[in-house]
């Protein structure tokens, strides 16, 4: 098929791709080292007999009448941690979105005595949102239930600040991003904080506000779960009981509602962006 | 306000409600000021943060090998992922198709914390298992983008060099790899980028990096190390933050 002898029959940029390939892992070598990369350990056999048993048990899924009561009682404790967490995480929002929204000061308009306090006001107001959200949602977990103690109490705290932190951020965004005018003209015709956001600035941003907290409570139900594994309650911690005890049907079961779980949530989030928003 | 909006609102104001009472949360004790003398004692016992060079040098350590799970990670996670989404595109038939979007679908649907869990059953605490989950949760996520972007691929060069006598694999490898192979190194980045957060996390069931140092020092009641390490934690996904936002200028401007 050659038609023209003097085309070169090997790909000119072969040398140039293997260099850099090469380069790439050669860079990424140490890395090998550190993670003690070492495949063999997944084929060593005593240890391929302890898994081989450990993934044996995952069939048949344990339906068994007790535990199925157990798993609906943590599916629902898992629900009640994301609500309950959510509804923390609007308390901890709501006022601090109020406070960082700059369309909102009146201090703002003109020279007044309110100028610096309210400056300094939103500095921590800002810090603390940060702070709140920059922390992983497990750590908190971790860390409040060393301070809690175990169970679904941690759960809801480690939701409501996490989820605050963010709610409070994406809230304030919101407000700024919409029409400040009306606000901005309540304001300067002599109305009040509360009166110009009610009027000028909710009746805007609410079906973004709604729609965005919908969406959060769908993630927080799964981050529910997997902060369960650290001992907050909920799915996780019994998921993370099962294989404790190396019973893998128990894990299978509980992996399947998880995702009729998720399923699920996305279902009735959906909806309630489609009535609301 | 339509009766489907009341409706709505009666159903989530139930759900708020139900919640506090099936998990049987006294609000009151937890906004006591008891409980705030707890909360403040507890953390206050976190503070100063361990910042010994000893310290400094093990979290340091720590943080050298965060960043690998996440690079050995989803460097795995590229290859399974590229190998996977080829019969995931559909190029070997129906069954291989289904087939492959069902694993993909089954990785990507298990979160990365519990493929570590389940992992340091198979591989023994320590950094290998957090590689291996970021690696399949990974490898799921990838392998369906890349599918994708597979089959949104202009056929036509393939086609014409197939057509010209090019074996099929040449004619993948140089009619359509190179006009998907940017958008796979894009996607590759960016997973890498939630990857490093990730990867600070998962060791909290044991699956090393930050998280395994975090969970351990906080089970010694050692507070101090443990800040040390959450600071450690905010540092190095403030500066992954910052890298990827300046890259994303750079390409732009």
């Amino acid at each position: 098929m050659r038609r023209d002898a003097a085309l070169p029959t090997r790909d000119p940029a072969a040398l140039p791709r293997i260099a850099l390939t090469t380069l790439i892992l050669l860079l990424l070598w140490p890395g090998f080292r550190l993670t003690e990369f070492d495949p063999g350990v997944l084929f060593d056999p005593r240890n391929r007999e302890t898994m081989g048993r450990f993934l044996g048990t995952f069939f048949p899924l344990v339906l068994s009448g007790e535990f199925l009561r157990l798993v609906i009682k943590s599916t629902f404790e898992t629900l009640a941690i994301a609500t309950a967490g959510m509804t923390l995480a609007l308390i901890i929002a709501a006022p601090l979105s109020l406070i960082v929204t700059r369309s909102l000061s009146i201090s703002r308009i003109g020279p007044g005595p309110g100028l610096w306090p309210g400056r300094l006001l939103r500095i921590p107001a800002r810090f603390a949102l940060m702070l709140f959200r920059s922390v992983p949602e497990i750590v908190w977990a971790l860390l409040f239930v060393r301070a809690v103690g175990l169970g679904p109490a941690a759960g809801v705290l480690a939701i409501g600040i996490t989820y605050g932190g963010m709610l409070g951020k994406v809230y304030a965004e919101i407000f700024e991003s919409g029409d400040t005018r009306p606000t901005i003209a309540l304001l300067e015709s002599g109305g009040g904080h509360i009166g110009a956001f009610m009027y000028g600035m909710l009746p805007v941003a609410l079906p973004e506000l709604v729609s965005y907290t919908v969406y959060r409570w769908e993630c927080a139900i799964r981050a529910s779960v997997i902060m369960g594994f650290v001992g907050a309650g909920g799915l996780g911690m019994q998921m993370e009981l099962s294989m404790r005890m190396l019973s893998g049907g128990e894990v299978s079961t509980m992996l399947l509602v998880f995702l009729l779980l998720v399923v699920l949530a996305d279902g009735i989030s959906a909806g309630l962006r489609r009535v609301i928003g | 306000m339509t009766p489907a909006h009341w409706a709505a609102i009666t159903l989530m104001l139930a759900a708020v409600a139900g919640s506090f009472v099936y998990l049987a949360l006294d609000v009151g004790q937890v906004f006591s000021a008891e409980a705030a003398a707890q909360m403040w004692a507890y953390v206050v016992r976190f503070f100063p943060p361990d910042f010994s060079p000893d310290y400094l040098s093990q979290a340091w350590r720590g943080t050298l090998e965060t960043i690998a799970i996440s690079a050995i990670g989803t460097l795995l996670a590229a290859v399974c992922g590229m190998l996977l989404a080829v019969p995931a595109s559909g190029r070997f038939g129906l069954a291989a198709r289904v087939a492959a979007r069902f694993v993909l679908n089954f990785l990507r649907s298990i979160p990365e914390l519990v493929w570590a869990a389940l992992m340091v059953f198979a591989v023994g605490l320590g950094p290998f298992a957090g590689t291996l989950a970021l690696a399949l949760h990974t490898t799921g996520v990838i392998g369906r983008l890349f599918a994708e972007t597979l089959e949104n691929a202009p056929p036509e060069p393939a086609l014409a060099l197939q057509l010209a006598g090019a074996p099929p694999a040449g004619a993948f490898l140089y009619g359509t790899l190179p006009n998907v192979i940017t958008q796979f190194v894009a996607y590759t980045l960016y997973r890498w980028e939630i990857n490093i957060r990730m990867a600070a996390v998962l060791g909290v069931v044991g699956a090393g990096g930050l998280g395994q140092m975090l969970y351990v020092s906080l089970s010694l009641f050692q507070q101090p190390r443990a800040m040390t390490i959450i600071i450690a934690m905010l540092v190095l996904v403030a500066i992954v933050d910052a890298a990827s936002a300046g890259l994303r200028r750079g390409m732009e401007g």
